[in-house]
């Protein structure tokens, strides 16, 4: 209390500030759960250290995709058009696969008009972190239900919904994806593991992330308020993230904790809550979303992960160097080769 | 088309073909069935009166189907070089029983006919002169294989052609090792095949028309290729980093050649990994998607499509456009709209092409003229896509991407890569300053940075939203239209780095032509034309738009000026009439639109009829 020294900004392992991996002031309404989002991604790329200008922040349109704007000032930015950010992102990872990708999309622009391009982003298993700021409700249109809105679920206008949800997990899963997590904007100790650990995975990762709309889904009858949200999270497990270069302290009891080790050497620690849930399994992993939806619960956590699958950089057989950084002389063949290839054609 | 027919055979009653030998000029059209390996023969065919040193040039007119429907394709071997479309063919080779008898009805009095002797097309015309074959007999005699029979028929007729019109064997013989040049016991089998056709036709044809090949020397140092290769050709030489492209006729085989090039040329020679990433997308949406996050992350990027691609890449071009990124389109023209004839040629997306977007959008578009420009052009767009950080037009079409073209050996790029205006680390610590959309130069062309450019002034925000120079959000009337003024100073600054318009002037000439793309093989013919009926014309090939003071000026000079095009509308007519009113009364527009590409005889009736 009697320090009168200047206060200097805790730093991370870089050097940098919190503040260093801020963006600019958000414009969404007072509450908005992506805004938290935003925090907690802030919080993550601060905490591992992860030079800003390495990542790229893409996005497509409505709320969620606003976001970028909001975190990582540092990073290039890519707001693009309605449902179609996978394949922005697609191209300019393999224009520079060192690039590291982050997409911010939501229910809107992911499960209706990109549901094709969010397919085909897990199916080449695109190198980056994929959220979906998940609402249940176009907001910036002022309300319409979307795609991931549940069934019976009621919109603030009193209208309810008659049509299924598209559950993006299970969808994602089904693909081929090797890390799927459903979190909530509400629970940032569990959303910052989640984002750490999809920032070390070497695929795509896929967040889906129940963040409620204040403005035109938080009332009575919707399933994807605060309030049902708080009441129903049931975490399957309590996840710790041990990045690569932190040693590995903390001991456990055996058989409480399973340790997945990812290929940058981090490791995520999956600590057993009441139930006993393997993430490794694929079978279990698309029968326990299921049955959460038959039974409306609300399940939370990573809800699988594999890292054998290559990644769409491993696949498309490119050279060591990013494509954008090989020179000019290399790019453009030798006179050499036109003049074989005239001859050829003789 | 049966009155359309009748009309024809009017017409060509009244012709008569002059007696005495016709040399090196006319046209052979072969009726086939998609699917049935007609496609080698044809090349055959056509690749050993090449290399006899005789202009040619061939087209392949093929339905949108996989296999069982009517095939033609036509050669028009032509001894002044002339490499347009002929619509008189002289020498029929009827092989397809579903068509053979339209098709013979279509020839002119004179004409000569090749068919199976089964179909007895004798009865159909006795003022054409036939020479049945017996084909099924010829082809067992080739092969015992009878599953090869069919295909062997098609070389068999190689054959007899070669055999009524003096074609060099070796000749014939070179053509077949050169396309089976990895299936050896293929190319025997073809080459007896061919002889066996040959043999009989000497044996049993007495030759009774007026058609022979003779030797020339007018293709050394040509080459023979499509459009499309050629463009993938210019896209591996102008160090093209990425491509994505969802398949589509006409215009796969631009990326489908690519492929095969960089996957020869382009592969590390230590590691034999790529040094290019080219990416089949789940659609257009798609694969232009791809193309611009690849053009903004710094790569030269492309991807190449045909109308319903162009359709679907609307929004995103508008995007491109609207938050400058560079990035290649190849537009490979089909007829429209919908679905349209997919494998008929068109150059009916000029306008779309140009505006593509909502809101207010003009983009660069580039118009080859010759395989050698899509191969030129392909180069340069890359250049010109950095240059000015925009989406670049290449409007190609079926008829130059699909068909074989004779052509001058394509020249090595003579500009080193142009990668336009790019702030990079050091860069940026020497300016202190980087504002994304700022006109620091006064030509419209803002400076950019690379993602992942170590710098903590690199980084910006691209939004398809209203954005001012700081690349901010913005709604502010003045940043919007500071925005979009500074756009069109862009593209007033393009026109001194596009390619101009070729001008022949004429200084007798009271009549001008305006045309561009494939169109240019014909009005060269037609001009001729035109010249020998004592009518003097100037010409003007439109290379790109923006249209260039080269355009009003040849307007101006002459009394009035036909725009000749391949759509319904006139959409360069519309364009010229809308850059340049004061025009509007000189302008006289020539359109033609049925999928089938330009001949020579149709401008040159249509101008005749308008000035005599």
């Amino acid at each position: 209390m009697v320090s009168s020294a200047p206060k200097i900004p805790a730093t991370n392992r870089i050097g940098l500030t919190l503040a260093d991996y801020k963006g600019s002031p958000s414009t969404l309404c007072d509450g908005c759960g992506h805004d938290a989002i935003t925090s907690q991604i802030i919080k993550a790329y601060y905490e591992l250290g992860i030079e800003p200008h390495t990542v790229a922040k893409l996005s497509g349109i409505g709320c969620s995709s606003k976001t970028p704007a909001y975190f990582l000032n540092r990073a290039h930015g890519f707001n693009s058009t309605h449902g179609r950010m996978p394949s922005v992102a697609t191209g300019a990872c393999v224009a520079n696969k060192d690039l590291r990708m982050i997409g911010v999309s939501g229910d809107g622009d992911t499960a209706s008009i990109g549901l094709g391009q969010f397919c085909h982003l897990v199916r080449r298993n695109v190198p980056m972190i994929y959220i979906v700021e998940n609402n249940g409700v176009y907001g910036l249109t002022k309300g319409q239900f979307s795609a991931t809105a549940d069934l019976a679920s009621k919109s603030k206008s009193g209208v309810l919904n008659e049509l299924p949800p598209i559950d993006l997990c299970g969808l994602a899963i089904e693909l081929g994806c090797g890390f799927v997590g459903r979190s909530f904007a509400g629970d940032p100790k569990q959303l910052v593991a989640l984002l750490k650990a999809a920032a070390s995975f070497k695929g795509t990762a896929v967040l889906d992330v129940i963040s409620p709309c204040v403005t035109f889904n938080n009332h009575e009858g919707s399933t994807k308020s605060y309030k049902y949200a708080k009441e129903m999270e049931t975490p399957l497990h309590e996840l710790g993230f041990i990045p690569f270069y932190e040693q590995i302290t903390v001991d456990y009891e055996p058989g409480t904790v399973t340790d997945v080790e990812l290929h940058d050497g981090s490791h995520l620690r999956l600590k057993k809550t009441n139930r006993d849930y393997d993430a490794t399994s694929k079978a279990e992993a698309v029968a326990t979303i299921a049955q959460a939806a038959a039974d409306k619960q609300f399940l939370t956590g990573l809800l699988y992960i594999n890292e054998d699958k290559e990644n769409f950089a491993e696949v498309m057989h490119m050279s060591d160097t990013p494509i954008v950084h090989i020179p000019n002389e290399v790019l453009r063949p030798k006179k050499e080769v036109l003049d074989e290839v005239m001859q050829s054609l003789m | 088309m049966g009155t359309h027919t009748v009309k024809t055979l009017e017409a060509n009653t009244a012709q008569k073909v002059e007696s005495g030998r016709v040399v090196n000029d006319f046209s052979i059209e072969v009726g086939t069935v998609n699917g049935s390996g007609s496609q080698s023969s044809n090349s055959v065919l056509m690749r050993s009166i090449f290399q006899m040193g005789i202009p040619v040039s061939g087209k392949n007119l093929f339905p949108s189907n996989i296999a069982g429907l009517p095939t033609w394709f036509t050669i028009r071997v032509n001894k002044n070089g002339y490499i347009a479309r002929k619509k008189d063919i002289d020498i029929l080779v009827a092989m397809n029983p579903q068509t053979a008898i339209e098709d013979v009805k279509n020839l002119k009095p004179g004409a000569v006919c090749v068919s199976p002797q089964e179909m007895n097309l004798q009865a159909i015309r006795s003022d054409v002169k036939h020479y049945p074959v017996p084909f099924t007999e010829l082809a067992a005699k080739a092969t015992d294989n009878i599953k090869l029979r069919k295909l062997v028929t098609n070389m068999i007729y190689v054959g007899v052609v070669a055999e009524l019109l003096d074609i060099d064997q070796s000749e014939i013989e070179n053509a077949i090792r050169r396309q089976f040049k990895k299936k050896q016991s293929a190319a025997d089998l073809n080459i007896k095949a061919s002889d066996t056709g040959r043999e009989w036709a000497k044996e049993n044809l007495k030759k009774d028309d007026p058609y022979y090949v003779e030797k020339m020397d007018l293709t050394a140092g040509k080459i023979i290729i499509d459009g499309n290769a050629a463009a993938g050709l210019g896209c591996m030489f102008a160090g093209v980093q990425v491509a994505t492209w969802y398949p589509i006729t006409p215009s796969s085989s631009l990326c489908e050649s690519l492929i095969d090039y960089m996957k020869k040329y382009r592969l590390e020679p230590e590691t034999g990994k790529a040094t290019f990433a080219i990416v089949q997308a789940e659609d257009e949406l798609a694969a232009i998607g791809m193309a611009l996050g690849a053009g903004w992350a710094g790569a030269r990027s492309m991807t190449s499509t045909s109308g319903p691609g162009i359709s679907l890449m609307a929004e995103f071009a508008g995007y491109g456009y609207f938050t400058e990124i560079p990035v290649v389109i190849f537009d490979v023209q089909r007829v429209g709209p919908s679905t349209g004839m997919p494998t008929r040629t068109s150059q009916a997306d000029l306008l779309s092409a140009y505006t593509l977007s909502h809101g207010d959008t003009k983009h660069i578009v580039l118009l080859p003229g010759s395989v050698a420009e899509c191969y030129e052009f392909a180069v340069k767009s890359f250049d010109i896509a950095e240059r000015f950080q925009t989406p670049i037009f290449v409007l190609s079409d079926l008829d130059l991407g699909m068909n074989n073209w004779m052509s001058e050996a394509f020249t090595y790029p003579d500009q080193p890569m142009d990668r336009g205006k790019v702030l990079n680390k050091e860069a940026l610590e020497k300016a202190g300053v980087f504002e994304r959309y700022r006109d620091v130069d006064g030509d419209g062309i803002p400076y950019r940075t690379i993602p992942g450019t170590d710098h903590p002034l690199a980084a910006y925000f691209t939004r398809g939203s209203g954005h001012n120079e700081k690349a901010g959000y913005t709604e502010r009337p003045e940043d919007y239209v500071n925005l979009m003024n500074r756009l069109l100073k862009k593209l007033e600054t393009s026109k001194k780095y596009i390619p101009l318009p070729i001008v022949d002037h004429n200084k007798n000439a009271k009549a001008g032509i305006i045309a561009f793309g494939s169109s240019d093989f014909a009005i060269l013919e037609s001009r001729d034309q035109l010249q020998a009926a004592n009518i003097q014309t100037s010409y003007l090939r439109l290379r790109a738009l923006p249209l260039t003071d080269e355009v009003k000026n040849f307007i101006e000079a002459h009394d009035h000026t036909y725009v000749v095009e391949q759509n319904r509308d006139g959409q360069l007519r519309d364009l010229i009439v809308a850059e340049y009113p004061q025009f509007a009364t000189k302008i006289r527009s020539l359109r033609h639109y049925d999928g089938l590409p330009l001949d020579a005889r149709f401008v040159t009736d249509s101008i005749i009829s308008e000035e005599k």
